[in-house]
């Protein structure tokens, strides 16, 4: 194709962190109106590359060219200049301040020139330029509404004006659809598609398999910092793409059999709970989960699933309702007892409870079993125990870690949930396993691991809790699936013949009426 | 991968981390020791002669040695008690309290009370303990019942023992005061309280020769084994035992601690109560060992300067020895040196704080010293810098 239809080119680019090469020759193009995806796993590179175009690196080696105009590019306002624009996965927008501040911010523009720095900022202009570009682009927003008060999939989009605002021709879109719910995805897909019509280009990075296929023009699947291939949608398949991506084939469903439930094993009836502000987010939830089976809750996240995994597990008051394990009531239990009773908690944060980041691989895998006999013995702890305990683990979960006096905080995020996995499966005693978010930020491989596992608990007769925000991670796993809704749940149903739509719809609010309920 | 390690290359793991752990300490202190050689040099005087006078006086012959042991033993308890706090995520400012506490309380048992020897001075440093420990465990407890700031609420106990102890000791009425002196002090406690000398002529190892401290006899006292004895048991305590393993975690991540089901709270205060009992027994210690009696304006400093001590030591009993052996060193040589050469004393507190301020910010001695990856994760510089290149959402 003609060099001026390109929007960005990136040759032979090469970048090098003390012993790691983060990008290795990579070429990359991507033409006017184009939406290219780039795939790849957690440290394939993609980050690397576009802090590269985004002027955060400068490439050891390469070059890279804008508009036909090989560039240098030092820093980001040097990138903006050029009219890149970024969105990144965690929005950098300041809550407390309204949409037009949040634009105009670091760019401010005042009503006068005169003492420019004290000069009252010219909202108004601001305001209107936005209204412009929303109009333009099919981006709704409210210019005067705080960020704060504006919905996930919302602030998104006034991430997104800020980049135009800037004069972004070229957009990079960091995992975009990490927070949203399938419809909230479907919309930006059409925005997406209404700027590549207006001659926008942009380079959409994911790793979900399905969204590429959905909407992109090209893709170009990274592995280990290299370029290993690249495809056309209408070309491909998910199958193909994660066999790129991974370097192996992998399987995509989990296989599993039919669940057998046995006696019920967690009930929880009309549990109330209040999130650290005071706010009830958890209003009213009842279920229950037998032995040998799933029950998936899906819900987009901030519905007050958090609070009330933390409410289960002991690590929050529950302000009303009851939850019973094994027939005991521990509404008011301490975590230590809870889990005592045969409860296991992979919680949704790793770094702020699963793991105690310097602690060693061998520490943490005893993090919750350290009083215990055979790691400790009286008031001293067993470091041989602690030691043969890590050598089993580590192998038999295949955490790759250089050794287990190794700091967890070394690990990769897919060895440390590993790590987690891994303790919280090899409690002997373990009735319970509850799992929030076990995949999220993993590569490919590990989630194929991880979701072994559970269903072989599953298939021991361990109940099983999972909460995700993953829609495709419920629908591969569960035997059940939970709907959960602003603090409630608005419908249960069976996993088997579950319409994708529908649960979509459910999580989005929608549809909440006694119809779906008895479907339970 | 490797999932099964020989015993020989952990030991080699664990001295090449050893290693990188006691080098930036070491790159700290000769960094203020150049810096200082400046100072001494603008001042016109000779560093070199400077840094020898202080080395004789700290080293040059026995009674210097004995001199530098009896001044780093308050260093390595004040210092140990900081380990504990530190390692519990506790920032104890107020040890310098906990220890008075210590040292108030054991003379009170020393001249009030009528007890068999030994027994006299093993109740006097239990004591000293006790009260250290609960003086300390007050913070520790605002801090899990409100989540008062530990640092704020320990600078206030400070205060207020403070103005305890000068009520209790005044000579117009005070308490404790001692009636036959017009100024703010106790009565001496009995002997049968007295922390006795190591008598080097009765001791007689097979394996060292200790005939050259023979002249130091009747300068060390038993406290200073007591430290080191203190020493291993602070190891033991954070590396052996249960609750050491529970101090850890609240200190890294009282969140995690509390989902790995650590009662938080409970252990917060027993980490400022084992803090303030460590203190406590330095205090009674000074007190048993060489005055014997309480007054105003002794021992002070031992809590604050300490914190250095507990940095440089990088948090290690091992290290905290090492460290307070420094500090020892040069508050026992600073007076032969300022005799020898007019180097003024002060000099060593100059080196003091540029020690803390080079081992807190570690940073500038990595810049100077171009040493790239932390030595905590300088196992693993690959995944340390996958990490750091950003690779992480």
């Amino acid at each position: 194709m003609a060099e001026q239809q390109l929007a960005l080119r990136v040759e032979d680019v090469t970048k090098r962190f003390p012993g790691v090469l983060a990008n290795n020759d990579i070429n990359f193009d991507l033409e006017k109106g184009e939406i290219h995806a780039l795939l790849g796993e957690n440290g394939a590179g993609k980050t690397t590359l576009m802090n590269i175009i985004y002027g955060l690196y400068k490439p050891d080696d390469g070059k890279i060219t804008i508009n036909g105009e090989e560039v240098v590019l030092h820093d980001p306002n040097d990138a903006i200049r050029r009219g890149i624009g970024m969105v990144h996965q965690h929005f950098m927008l300041v809550p407390v301040m309204t949409v037009t501040e949040n634009v105009m911010l670091g760019n401010e523009k005042t009503t006068t020139n005169f003492l420019h720095m004290l000069a009252p900022l010219d909202r108004k202009r601001i305001a209107r330029e936005i209204t412009q570009l929303a109009d333009q682009h099919n981006l709704k927003v409210d210019p005067s509404a705080y960020v704060r008060d504006l919905p996930v999939g919302t602030q998104q989009r006034v991430e997104i004006i800020k980049a135009l605002h800037r004069g972004a021709e070229i957009l990079i879109l960091d995992e975009p659809t990490a927070v949203l719910t399938p419809q909230e995805a479907d919309e930006l897909f059409d925005i997406m598609r209404s700027l590549t019509q207006k001659g926008k280009s942009i380079i959409f990075i994911t790793h979900k398999l399905k969204e590429v296929l959905a909407i992109a023009d090209r893709i170009t699947v990274l592995r280990g910092g290299q370029v290993v291939g690249s495809a056309i949608p209408s070309e491909t398949s998910e199958h193909e793409l994660a066999s790129m991506m991974v370097g192996r084939d992998v399987l995509l469903e989990v296989e599993k059999s039919e669940a057998m439930p046995g006696d019920v094993v967690l009930d929880v009836t009309d549990l109330i709970a209040e999130d650290d502000l005071g706010h009830q987010v958890v209003r009213g939830v009842s279920f229950e989960v037998r032995a040998g089976e799933i029950l998936g809750v899906a819900g987009v996240q901030g519905n007050g699933q958090r609070e009330m995994v933390e409410a289960l597990t002991g690590l929050r008051r529950a302000v009303g309702g009851h939850i019973t394990l094994l027939g005991e009531n521990i509404t008011r239990s301490q975590p230590r007892h809870i889990t005592d009773i045969g409860s296991a908690h992979v919680p949704e944060d790793r770094h702020k409870h699963g793991l105690v980041l310097p602690f060693t691989v061998a520490d943490n895998l005893v993090l919750n079993a350290y009083h215990v006999e055979p790691f400790s013995k009286q008031f001293f702890v067993n470091r041989a125990a602690i030691d043969a305990n890590a050598d089993r683990l580590v192998q038999e979960f295949d955490v790759r870690t250089p050794s287990i006096e190794t700091p967890a905080s070394s690990l990769s995020g897919g060895n440390q949930q590993k790590t987690i996995v891994a303790r919280e499966l090899s409690h002997a005693t373990v009735k319970l396993l509850i799992v929030n978010q076990p995949t999220r930020g993993l590569d490919v491989g590990s989630i194929e691991f991880i979701h072994k596992r559970i269903v072989q608990a599953r298939d021991n007769g361990v109940a099983v809790l999972l909460i995700s925000a993953e829609l495709d991670e419920i629908m591969g796993l569960a035997d059940r699936i939970a709907v959960m809704y602003s603090g409630r749940i608005v419908a249960t149903v069976p996993a088997e013949g579950a319409d994708r739509n529908r649960l979509g719809l459910l999580m989005a609010g929608a549809e909440v009426s006694s119809e779906i309920n008895t479907l339970m | 991968m490797t999932t099964s390690v020989s015993p020989l290359s952990r030991l080699g793991h664990n001295l090449r981390q050893t290693l990188g752990n006691i080098l930036i300490p070491i790159l700290a202190i000769l960094t203020s020791l150049v810096v200082v050689a400046g100072v001494i040099a603008l001042s016109g005087a000779n560093p070199l002669e400077g840094f020898m006078g202080l080395w004789d006086g700290a080293f040059g012959d026995g009674d210097a040695v004995a001199n530098t042991i009896i001044k780093t033993t308050p260093y390595i308890f004040a210092g140990l008690a900081l380990t504990i706090a530190f390692r519990g995520g506790m920032f104890n400012i107020g040890v310098e309290g906990q220890f008075f506490v210590g040292s108030i309380i054991a003379t009170l048992i020393g001249y009030a009370l009528r007890l068999p020897p030994v027994i006299h001075l093993i109740v006097a440093i239990l004591g000293g303990a006790i009260g250290g420990g609960l003086w300390g465990a007050i913070p520790g407890w605002l801090k899990a019942r409100t989540g008062a700031n530990e640092v704020i609420t320990t600078i206030m106990t400070n205060y207020i023992i403070l103005r305890i102890i000068n009520w209790l000791i005044s000579p117009n009425g005070g308490p404790m005061r001692n009636p036959a002196r017009p100024l703010p002090q106790t009565p001496e406690v009995y002997p049968t309280a007295y922390l006795p000398w190591i008598d080097f002529s009765k001791i007689n190892f097979p394996w060292v020769n200790l005939s050259w401290l023979a002249s130091a006899t009747g300068s060390l006292h038993w406290g200073s084994i007591l430290a080191l004895i203190m020493a291993v048991i602070v190891f033991v305590l954070l590396w052996r035992t249960i609750l050491g393993f529970e101090i850890r975690t609240v200190g890294i991540s009282p969140t995690a601690a509390r989902y790995a089901g650590v009662n938080v709270e409970r252990t917060m205060v027993t980490t400022m109560a084992l803090s303030g009992a460590m203190a406590g027994i330095g205090g009674a210690v000074q007190v048993l060992a060489l005055t014997h009696y309480f007054s105003t304006g002794f021992n002070v400093g031992y809590g604050f300067d300490s914190i250095a001590v507990a940095m440089l030591g990088g948090l290690h009993p091992a290290g905290v020895v090492l460290a307070a052996v420094l500090f020892g060193a040069m508050d026992a040589g600073a007076t032969i040196m300022q005799m020898r050469t007019g180097v003024p004393i002060d000099i060593v507190t100059i080196i003091q704080g540029l020690v803390l301020m080079f081992v807190a910010a570690d940073l500038i001695v990595r810049q100077i010293y171009r040493i790239r990856v932390k030595p905590a994760d300088g196992t693993t510089p690959v995944s340390a810098t996958v990490q750091t290149a950003g690779e992480s959402g």
